[in-house]
């Protein structure tokens, strides 16, 4: 068995052993692998294909959205639930509430998704700063549409469905959505991994370095940009419905369409790890994760103070993230050699 | 041998600046075609109008008797006409090895081949065509970190790897150091007689054009002044003026 079998077993058992080694920290640890596969996902975009987005964070809220008026719409009046705080007057069987997770969560990937194929239809023709800011701006509306919309209680928000109340106590619930997290995060991973080692992967590199290139090349740009953003849409909208009922509150602007907290997080996670590679946004979202918490815990009022200290030591000192500086520091480790063994067919050069 | 591109009285204006006015040219199959010119006489603008890269303003442009000046980029280089740029654009960031592989045109090109694997046999012919250009040696390295002739021959390797019909050449020498000049000659001419690949070259370098093409075409200030053999282009009063000014 070589040393990355051994690598990824490892961290596949550590995994799944985290609610038993540290039960106190199971939220915490869930909103971690959510956070990866925020940073994965961002990453896609903003590394790998160069486009650096803003908007991400609008599939997040909607599948949020998405997944809990599935949750609830398919069983109860969605009006009256999120009008009287309706987790008091409708309650969920365990049957109603598991189908309704199910087929929330699965709307939560798939409609994201074609909106992301839909909107990437439109702007993915910009280029540079002007997607940057399109998306930004995108990405407050939709905050500011979803705080207008009465059925999903507006700027009140909605509260998701409650964990059915005779199967076990909460602490069976974060447990179980803590392996859904860690099965998303292990999912949106091996697909990416997979992903990038295909045509996929290498034309996005192209568009990256040399979209004109690319074009004068033959490869039909706009097809691969419109797939990764709909890849990236619809494991953010999983995220993004998981992250809803995990709290159990929805607010338009502060959990949902959070471009502040997550938003800012998933372009500061891949960043810091190192944009473009596919280790980096997971090691920079843990890392990010770690550093995060320790400061909300310990010098609580001035985490912003300290999260803008590190952007700004990331952006100057390490603006290729940690895989980035590794790869400049030992180049040959990551592949890069010059072969001095020539190829025996050579062609002579006269 | 036919003709596998013909322009005909393309016209090309920027505002009030008159880039291309009436041009018509032919390049004969499996030729080698020269397109001279002094600075700023229109060539790289005649590239950028066959290749789509900008709609023309008056004429038609066919390639293989198909008309194209209206397709887009990517249409046009699946139709098998390729060009390469004055400065050189190669993925930076990926090794030459990928950048190769990259360049492949695909078996199947729809929406359910974004996810394709690459096929392992594409880099064997990738190192075959590195070997070609002498860069075998450096295949693992960055792009970006090759010095600029050596990316010009990244660019004309990734161009053959797409096994293109015809290859439009902007200034392949520029930049490139004397001694390796008389390399790239004897390989375009390889290129040209073994793959038979039609070239159409811009060059400023009057040695390597009189020695590469057969035919040549002569632009200045946008329009056509010249055409024939090196031989009469070398003596022709109109080319010598537009180079040199006129006393």
């Amino acid at each position: 068995m070589n040393q990355k079998a051994i690598l990824y077993l490892a961290l596949l058992a550590f995994g799944i052993a985290v609610p038993f080694m540290f039960p106190a920290y199971k939220l915490q640890i869930s909103i971690m692998w959510i956070l990866v596969v925020l940073s994965l996902t961002w990453d896609v975009q903003g590394g790998q294909m160069g486009y650096n987005t803003f908007g991400n964070i609008m599939f997040f809220g909607l599948g949020m959205y998405i997944c809990s008026s599935f949750q609830i719409g398919i069983f109860f009046p969605l009006a009256e639930w999120t009008a009287s705080g309706g987790e008091k007057t409708f309650i969920h069987t365990p049957t109603q509430f598991f189908q309704g997770f199910f087929i929330g969560i699965i709307f939560a990937g798939i409609i994201p998704a074609l909106v992301a194929a839909i909107i990437g239809y439109g702007i993915l023709g910009l280029r540079g700063h002007y997607f940057a800011i399109c998306t930004l701006g995108l990405a407050i509306a939709a905050g500011e549409l979803a705080g207008g919309i009465e059925l999903v209680g507006a700027g009140q928000g909605m509260t998701s469905p409650p964990w059915p109340k005779n199967i076990g106590d909460t602490e069976l619930r974060s447990e179980f959505f803590y392996y859904i997290c860690f099965v998303l995060m292990i999912s949106t991973f091996l697909f990416l991994r997979w992903a990038y080692t295909t045509r996929f992967g290498l034309v996005l590199n192209a568009i990256r370095d040399n979209e004109d290139k690319a074009e004068a090349m033959g490869i039909n740009t706009m097809r691969y940009k419109i797939s990764g953003w709909v890849v990236s849409a619809f494991f953010v909208g999983i995220a993004g419905g998981l992250m809803g009922n995990m709290i159990g509150y929805i607010e338009p602007v502060e959990t949902a369409f959070a471009g502040r907290t997550f938003g800012v997080f998933m372009v500061v996670m891949a960043i810091l790890g190192g944009k473009g590679t596919l280790w980096g946004p997971v090691i920079g979202a843990i890392a990010f994760h770690i550093f995060k918490e320790g400061f909300w815990t310990f010098f609580l009022g001035w985490q912003y103070v300290a999260l803008g200290a590190l952007i700004v030591i990331v952006v100057i000192f390490f603006p290729e993230g940690i895989m980035g500086w590794l790869r400049e520091k030992y180049p040959d480790r990551f592949g890069e050699v010059i072969d001095e063994e020539d190829r025996k067919a050579q062609v002579e050069l006269k | 041998m036919g003709a596998i591109l013909q322009v005909d009285q393309v016209y090309k204006y920027f505002g009030g600046v008159k880039a291309n006015e009436n041009i018509s040219m032919t390049v004969t199959q499996g030729s080698i075609t020269g397109l001279i010119g002094p600075n700023g006489s229109g060539k790289t603008t005649l590239f950028n109008s066959i290749v789509g890269t900008h709609p023309i303003d008056k004429g038609s442009i066919k390639f293989e008797d198909k008309e194209v000046s209206a397709l887009p980029v990517p249409a046009v280089a699946k139709l098998g006409l390729l060009r390469t740029f004055q400065q050189t654009r190669i993925y930076g960031k990926l090794n030459c090895i990928d950048n190769m592989r990259i360049s492949a045109k695909p078996s199947r090109d729809n929406l359910f081949s974004v996810f394709s694997a690459i096929p392992n046999e594409l880099n064997d012919k990738a190192e075959h065509l590195l070997s070609f250009v002498g860069l075998y040696q450096k295949r693992k390295l960055r792009a970006g970190d090759l010095s600029f002739g050596q990316q010009k021959l990244l660019e004309l390797a990734m161009a053959l790897m797409n096994e293109p019909k015809m290859l439009l050449l902007d200034e392949p020498t520029a930049g490139i150091n004397p001694t390796l000049i008389n390399g790239i000659i004897n390989r375009l001419i390889k290129v040209n007689e073994e793959f038979g690949i039609t070239l159409l070259v811009i060059e400023h370098n009057m040695r390597v054009i009189m020695s590469l093409a057969q035919h040549i075409f002569c632009l200045a200030h946008g329009q056509l002044i010249a055409n024939g053999k090196p031989e009469q282009i070398k003596k022709d009063q109109r080319v010598i003026d537009a180079y040199l000014g006129v006393q």
